[in-house]
């Protein structure tokens, strides 16, 4: 074994044109993993901030409580908070909307899945039963992107609805935190649709086929699931749990 | 590492073949349910028990292990993969964690 | 092995491919040893106004009530000196030799990512500039190199001033992150047949180490600083007091950063002086595979360690226990490399160079800044010691006396591998006796003055509370290191024009980056070496030397010879299209992209000088060139 690979290393290092490599990895795939690990900490500083911070804002509007306009009034329901001296149209709701985050989530869930099938499409390029159109990388890539950005539109849209309920990212340290939290992962998925689009362009030029290319989908989908772990995170420690 | 190791690793580094279709979708089915399930106790009485965050915890820390291992395929790829995102995963949950601890969001006992 | 102390070959030059010279070779170069070279010269540059810098310093300290500075710039001066020293001079001094050895260490035929590392270096070199220029327009960061918040939000710090600060340092990030990256995939994943992990060269190892320590703790300073930047640009309340915010905030994902920045620092100066002391002891480094261990476990520790610096905040018993006792442990792994490379020194055959000298130097400089530093891992200790110049002492003689002289080592060691051409021994000798004098006569003092109770970070003292002739001393001590400095800069540039006259293996070294021809030519290796042991080059030459270590397996070796590969000792000279070595193609792509990421940040300044409109047209255009100059990078191809 040791001597196949010694030979097959050595026996011709003039004019080769492929390079040796100790691991037969590929770069792009180490990067990859080295600056997901990088990214471990990037969330972790975030999350660690919002969970420090919580609780500790001196005014409303509140992630799972309601709240008043006026006063530092908290409460579990809107009649505890009136029944603490609030007046009616003072009254703040949570803003935390977990029905429309549940939504999001099972949407970047699934675009996961498309990822997956987008890999599997390049992978068996030109296979049969695989230029079916909804086996192809085509359908799948153009499916994760827009999932994705389906997500970013989720997001767009509770991003406004939480300005409109009187929260900005200058409201309090809730909002600080939060935005900057979730803006930061919206960020990343942004950046994914780009990259997945990119691809698609390519798919569509050239089609998506053989070990490079495989290698290039591979890359894009590492980042994607990250992206999407990091949300698995978020929704429970920042949406459920209280 | 032994002498010949560095060498030999090259003729290993195909890794076992990644899963498909057919694991996939089981796969997406899991983090359905599971997911279905967090929305659904938060919604239940369940919601005020002690339990409520650890339970909750769990669910959320096996989506993150089924979407790695599977959809990132790191239970099939190289070593070299799992030692590097693993070990900072795990420097950035003590990271976490410590903070946690320093701001008195956690206590010991 | 094959052959027997082989006369060092007549040297040949390289050869020189298409446009390796000129302006434009440099702006384009991927080559890892020439942006090495840039590195160097472009930290050495630095090196000369952080001293300067330092020179005022002292010089307003001199006497009791000094006044050649106003507080306002004393307090630029020390911010400035601390943020040069650290980001644009030591980081990228040991950059310089992780980009120029590490390929050649480990034989490899460049780094992984050749264009990202022109991408680092070049957003390093903007970056520097970026932070640097406001010292000359009286507008430079002033609150001290860790800015702490709120020390340094906008209500008190209002200006431009730490806007530079805060997004200077956002860019250095990239740059060390990118780089960072780019070595820990060429280590893993190029190193020659043969040159397992347990055979890597300890520069390698240790810088191995680093790229880990910065890829895990520049995120928390990179949120740090974005929480910072939110909040003066954008009004969050991140650091604001009135909003429930906690000071501490700050120091925590600071020092998350700041501590293993520490050992990011030294760890590479550990592995130079452990390349410098086996060669100059003509035997193999004692205890390799502990000094591996305790290196990693040095990284290791230094993660767990970042609140000894904050003991002074009152974070509770139960904290402060831990974090002393996490501090203190680092002194066993880092003891164990002093008495490691004494035990190499010992019974070696000992040649005094002027890079041994300096790697000397270092273990006891560093043994005296470390035995200070368990002082203060004591919080009871460091609360006596807490900003005073004691703390100061205390860091000049592990980053000055530690990874300053173990680099200047590293300098004089590899100059002749660089450039093909030696530093003069005789100005080094002076370089290394004037540095050496000068920093204990400027720090040393510092041990008793802040005994006495003198404060960082003040600008002057008043006469008779006992710090004055400390002082005077200190700033004598300042115009020795200038003297040496001075002496260094004639040597350097006078031996950059110097006679090629050094041959590959000037310093009878063993391992593999001196068995090629000074300096390399572009492809470092002709045909990739087959690594036999720790020491490939001394199996050659110096058998006797690596007799007892562990060698390849006879079958590995037997292989090797049959296909005619341990020809170490390469000679080769001709261009790497005629030896048929695919080379990356140089490119100008790498510099705008840095170019644009820079002026990107740096617009965000516009929201403070100029309106709302200019700085937001201003990012977005910056953003899409910088969006198109990255497209247009990665779909070019690389060779």
């Amino acid at each position: 074994m040791a001597t196949a690979a010694i030979a097959e290393s050595s026996a011709a290092p003039h004019g080769e044109h492929t390079h040796y490599t100790t691991t037969g990895l590929e770069n792009r795939k180490i990067a990859m993993w080295t600056l997901i690990g990088s990214e471990c900490m990037i969330f972790a500083s975030l999350i660690s901030t919002y969970l420090v911070y919580k609780g500790r804002s001196k005014v409303g509007p509140w992630p799972h409580d309601w709240g008043c306009k006026t006063s530092a009034i908290v409460g579990k329901t809107a009649a505890a908070v009136q029944a603490a001296g609030c007046a009616a149209a003072d009254v703040m709701k949570p803003v935390l909307d977990i029905p429309i985050t549940s939504q999001s989530t099972f949407v970047l869930l699934m675009s996961s899945l498309a990822m997956v099938l987008a890999l599997e499409g390049v992978e068996n390029h030109g296979k049969p039963g695989y230029d079916r159109w909804y086996k192809g990388s085509r359908f799948w890539l153009a499916m994760t992107a827009l999932m994705g950005a389906a997500f970013l539109g989720y997001q767009a849209y509770e991003f406004t609805s939480f300005v409109h309920e009187g929260l900005t990212i200058r409201t309090n340290l809730f909002g600080s935190s939060f935005f900057t939290l979730t803006g930061f992962h919206g960020t990343h998925v942004a950046v994914g649709v780009l990259w997945l689009v990119s691809l698609l362009a390519i798919d569509m030029k050239r089609g998506l086929k053989g070990a490079t290319d495989v290698l290039l989908v591979d890359i894009a989908a590492l980042y994607w699931h990250f992206v999407d772990v990091v949300w698995i995170a978020i929704f429970t420690l920042i949406y459920l749990i209280q | 590492m032994s002498d010949s190791a560095a060498i030999v690793d090259r003729a290993h580094a195909d890794h076992k073949a990644h899963p498909t279709w057919k694991q996939y979708k089981w796969v997406a089915l899991w983090l359905t349910v599971i997911t279905a399930v967090e929305v659904w106790v938060y919604y239940t009485p369940f919601r005020e028990s002690p339990l409520f965050a650890p339970t909750l915890l769990a669910m959320s820390a096996a989506k993150f292990a089924i979407v790695v291992m599977f959809y990132m395929h790191l239970k099939y790829d190289h070593w070299v993969f799992r030692r590097l995102f693993v070990g900072s995963l795990v420097a950035a949950m003590g990271i976490l964690m410590a903070l946690l601890f320093l701001f008195s969001k956690l206590k010991i006992g | 092995m094959a052959s027997s102390a082989a006369p060092a070959p007549a040297f040949a030059a390289a050869p020189a491919a298409t446009g390796q010279s000129g302006l434009w070779s440099w702006l384009t170069t991927v080559d890892h040893k020439r942006i090495g070279m840039l590195y160097l010269w472009t930290s050495l540059a630095f090196l000369f106004v952080g001293g300067t810098e330092a020179f005022i310093l002292r010089l307003q300290l001199a006497h009791p009530n000094g006044q050649v500075v106003s507080a306002e710039v004393y307090n630029q001066l020390f911010t400035m000196h601390g943020t040069t020293m650290i980001f644009l001079v030591v980081m990228p001094l040991s950059a310089a030799f992780f980009n120029f050895l590490i390929p050649l260490q480990i034989g490899a035929r460049d780094v992984a990512f050749p264009r990202l590392n022109a991408f680092s270096y070049w957003v390093y070199l903007f970056g520097g500039i970026f932070i640097t220029l406001p010292v000359f327009f009286n507008v430079a960061p002033d609150a001290g190199w860790f800015g702490y918040a709120p020390l340094t939000t906008n209500q008190f710090s209002p200006g431009i001033h730490i806007d530079f600060w805060v997004l200077g340092l956002q860019i250095l990030g990239v740059s060390s992150l990118a780089a960072a990256v780019n070595f820990i995939t060429t280590i893993i994943h190029m190193r020659a047949p043969g040159m397992s992990m347990a055979r890597m060269p300890m520069f390698t190892w240790m810088s191995f180490v680093v790229q880990f320590m910065l890829v895990l703790a520049f995120p928390a300073i990179t949120i740090a600083l974005f929480f910072l930047q939110f909040d003066r640009f954008f009004g969050t309340q991140f650091y604001e007091l009135a909003a429930g915010a906690d000071p501490l905030l700050w120091q925590h994902l600071f020092w998350i950063f700041g501590h293993p920045e520490v050992y990011i620092l030294v760890l590479p100066t550990f592995g130079l002086v452990s390349e410098i002391t086996p060669t100059f002891s003509e035997k193999p480094l004692f205890g390799y595979n502990v000094m591996v261990f305790s290196g990693i476990l040095i990284g290791f520790l230094g993660f767990g360690v970042w609140a000894h610096h904050m003991f002074a905040v009152g974070m509770g018993a139960t904290a402060d226990t831990i974090f002393g006792i996490g501090t203190m442990l680092i002194g066993i792994p880092t003891g164990i490399k002093i008495f490691n490379w004494i035990a190499t020194m010992w019974g070696g055959n000992l040649r005094f160079t002027v890079a041994m000298k300096f790697a000397i130097a270092f273990v006891a400089l560093f043994l005296i800044g470390g035995v200070s530093g368990v002082m203060h891992a004591s919080p009871p200790t460091d609360l006596q010691q807490t900003d005073t110049y004691f703390i100061v002492a205390h860091f000049h003689y592990v980053l000055f006396g530690g990874s300053v002289m173990g680099i200047m080592g590293g300098i004089y060691h590899y100059f002749p591998k660089m450039t093909g051409r030696f530093l003069s021994e005789k100005l080094g000798n002076w370089h290394f006796w004037m540095f050496f004098i000068g920093m204990n006569l400027t720090f040393f003092p510092m041990h008793f003055s802040g005994m006495l109770g003198m404060p960082r970070r003040v600008y002057t003292y008043d006469a008779g509370q006992g710090w004055d002739t400390f002082n005077l001393i200190s700033t004598i001590g300042v115009v020795f290191q200038g003297i040496g400095l001075f002496v260094f800069a004639y040597n350097f540039l006078k031996s950059w024009k110097g006679e090629k006259n050094a041959p590959g293996d000037p310093w009878s070294a063993g391992t593999l980056e001196w068995s090629i021809p000074s300096p390399p030519p572009e492809y470092n290796f002709a045909q990739l070496p087959i690594v036999t042991s720790r020491y490939p080059l001394w199996d050659i030459k110096h058998p006797e030397r690596t007799a007892e270590l562990r060698h390849s397996d006879p079958d590995t070796a037997v292989v090797a010879e049959a296909h005619g590969v341990p020809m170490l000792e390469q000679t080769e000279t001709r261009t790497a299209k005629a030896l048929g070595i695919p080379m990356p193609f140089p490119t100008i792509k790498p510099l705008f992209a840095a170019l644009f990421m820079v002026m990107l940040f740096a617009s965000l300044i516009f929201l403070h000088t100029a309106s709302l409109q200019v700085a937001v047209v201003s990012m977005i255009g910056t953003t899409l060139l910088f969006i198109g100059a990255v497209y247009s990078w990665l779909t070019s191809p690389l060779e």
